[in-house]
C-alpha cells in the first residue's frame, strides 16, 4: 500500500448494537452532538444475545476491519439474561479467534447503556484507534478463487 | 481380548433373552485385518459377530440419535461421556438404553501403524495384552500398543466408562498425570502469525466433505446450518475464508460438548488438525466455566446457562 493511501485509510467497523441500550446510547451521542470517528456501520439487534458468532465471522469475510458487539450492562438486559448468555458465547469466541491468529483488537465487546452517550463515543474512538494501528483486515477476508 | 469379546456376547445374549433390547450397537471385525467396524445386532443369532479389541475406535454414541427403540450400546470411556453429554441435551431415552460399559486401554492409530510398517501390507493381526503382532508376506512385527495410540487416547483421562448398566472386564488405571492440554498450551506460546499459519494450512487441506461433522456424536441436528441453503448461512465456495468459517463454527458448535473422542480426527481424509480447535475451546470452557463435558448427566451444557459473575474482563465497560 502506498503512503498516500495509508494516511487516508479509515477503517470500517461493524457495530452490532443492542436496541435497548447501546443503540440508544449511540442515538443520544448523536443528538447530544458528541463527536466520534465516522468509522462505524451500525447494525441494530434486539439483544447482544442475538448476535450469532457467525455474524462476526461473516463481517470479517466481507472485509470489516473491526467489529464491536455492544449490549446492556450485566443485570440490565431487557430480556433479563440475553447478555449473560452472550457473554459466555463471546468469551469462547474471543479465545478461539485469538487462538487461530485473528488479532484480538479486531473483534471487541462492550457494555454501554442508553444513558452513556459519552462512553459510547469513547468506545468507538478506542476501537477505531486500535484497528487503525492494526491496519486493514486481511485475514479471513474472502478472496475470489479463479 | 478374546475374553472380553466373549463377555460382551454373553451380556448381549442375556439382554436379548430378557427382551431388554431390540438392537445392540457394538463392533465386529472389519474386512481388513487391522480394522474393527461398528455393527448393529438385531437378532440373537448374530451376537457372535461382536468383538472387542484395540481397534474399536468409532464413537458409537453417534448412532443413538439416529435409532429408536430399546437399544444396547457398547461404550468405552469416550462413548460413555458422549452418552452423558447427549443425556444433558435430552437426546437419550435412558429408560430404553442399556449401556454396556467397557474399560478401554486406548485405541491404536491406524496411521501410526502404517508408518511403522512402512510399505508392508498387514495380512494377519493378533492382539496380546499390551502389544499387536502383525504378520504379512515375509514379515512379523510386534508393536507396543501404548506407543501407537491415537493422540487423544494418549491424553485421555476417562478410560473407564463414566456411566454403565453392565460392566465388561476390569477397570483400567486412569492416566491422571498426563496434561491433556499440553498441545494447546504449546500453541498458546506461539506467535499470532504462527497460529494463523497453522490455521491457514488446516483450511487449505480441508475438502469440506463434512465427514468430521458426520462422525461427531454431537452433530445431531436434523438440518446442519452448513447444509442449509435458505438461508445460506455458510459460503459454499472453495475460497479459504469459507472453509475457515466452517471450521470456526464447527468447533464453536461443539463448545462445552466435545469429549475429545477423536472421531472427527479419524474420519477426516485430509489429516486436518481438528483438535487444534476443539482442545482450545475445551480448555477455555474448563477454565472459565469449570465445566468438563460428559461427566455429570444433570449438569447444564455450559453455553445454555450462565453465572452473573462470569468472566467479564474481555468486555469494555
Ligand atoms: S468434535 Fe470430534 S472429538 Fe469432539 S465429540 Fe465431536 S467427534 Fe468427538
Ligand atoms: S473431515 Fe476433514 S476434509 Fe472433511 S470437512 Fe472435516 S476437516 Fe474438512
Amino acid at each position: 500500500m502506498d503512503a498516500a493511501k495509508e494516511t487516508s485509510w479509515e477503517p470500517k467497523i461493524i457495530t452490532f448494537l443492542c436496541n435497548w441500550c447501546s443503540y440508544a446510547g449511540a442515538d443520544l451521542a448523536g443528538v447530544s452532538r458528541i463527536q466520534y470517528p465516522a468509522s462505524t456501520r451500525t447494525i441494530r439487534v434486539p439483544c447482544s444475545g442475538r448476535v450469532n458468532p457467525l455474524f462476526i465471522l461473516r463481517a470479517l469475510q466481507n472485509g470489516a476491519d473491526g467489529i464491536l458487539v455492544s449490549g446492556c450492562h450485566p443485570g440490565d438486559c431487557h430480556y433479563l439474561s440475553g447478555n449473560y448468555a452472550a457473554r459466555r458465547k463471546f468469551s469462547i469466541l474471543a479465545g478461539l479467534l485469538e487462538h487461530v491468529g485473528i488479532e484480538k483488537e479486531r473483534v471487541q465487546f462492550s457494555w454501554v447503556s442508553a444513558a452513556e452517550a459519552g462512553r459510547f463515543a469513547e468506545v468507538i474512538t478506542e476501537i477505531t484507534e486500535d484497528v487503525k494501528k492494526l491496519g486493514p483486515a486481511n485475514r479471513m477476508v474472502k478472496k475470489r478463487v479463479h | 481380548m478374546e475374553n472380553l469379546s466373549k463377555e460382551i456376547r454373553e451380556a448381549v445374549k442375556k439382554l436379548f433373552e430378557e427382551d431388554k433390547v431390540d438392537l445392540v450397537i457394538g463392533f465386529e471385525n472389519g474386512s481388513l485385518p487391522l480394522k474393527a467396524t461398528p455393527c448393529f445386532i438385531r437378532n440373537i443369532d448374530d451376537i457372535d459377530r461382536l468383538v472387542w479389541n484395540s481397534r474399536c475406535e468409532n464413537n458409537l454414541a453417534v448412532y443413538l440419535t439416529k435409532n429408536k427403540g430399546k437399544i444396547g450400546i457398547v461404550a468405552k470411556g469416550c462413548d460413555s461421556r458422549a452418552i452423558v453429554g447427549l443425556m444433558q441435551e435430552n437426546q437419550i431415552d435412558r429408560e430404553n438404553l442399556v449401556i454396556i460399559g467397557i474399560p478401554c486401554g486406548g485405541m491404536v492409530d491406524q496411521k501410526k501403524i502404517e508408518k511403522s510398517l512402512q510399505e508392508k501390507e498387514p495380512l494377519e493381526v493378533k492382539e496380546n495384552h499390551d502389544s499387536l503382532v502383525i504378520k504379512g508376506n515375509g514379515f512379523e512385527e510386534t508393536l507396543k500398543i501404548s506407543d501407537i495410540l491415537y493422540d487423544n487416547c494418549m491424553s485421555c483421562k476417562h478410560r473407564n466408562p463414566v456411566i454403565h448398566d453392565v460392566l465388561i472386564g476390569e477397570p483400567v488405571e486412569e492416566q491422571d498425570d498426563v496434561d491433556e492440554f499440553a498441545g494447546v498450551k504449546a500453541f498458546e506460546e506461539k506467535s499470532s502469525d504462527e497460529r494463523w499459519d497453522h490455521f491457514v494450512k488446516q483450511g487449505e487441506k480441508c475438502i469440506r466433505c463434512y465427514a468430521c461433522r458426520n462422525a461427531c456424536p454431537f452433530c445431531f441436528c436434523e438440518e446442519c446450518s452448513v447444509d442449509s441453503s435458505q438461508p445460506q448461512w455458510f459460503g459454499k465456495s472453495i475460497a479459504l475464508s469459507d472453509t475457515q468459517v466452517f471450521h470456526l463454527m464447527r468447533s464453536f458448535h461443539i463448545a462445552g460438548r466435545c469429549v475429545d473422542c477423536g472421531a472427527c480426527v479419524r474420519a477426516c481424509p485430509m489429516d486436518v488438525d481438528l483438535r487444534f480447535f476443539n482442545k482450545k475451546i475445551e480448555k477455555d470452557v474448563r477454565e472459565l466455566f469449570s465445566h468438563e463435558a460428559g461427566i455429570d448427566p444433570e449438569a447444564a451444557p455450559p453455553l445454555n446457562t450462565y453465572n452473573t459473575d462470569d468472566y467479564d474482563d474481555f468486555i469494555k465497560s
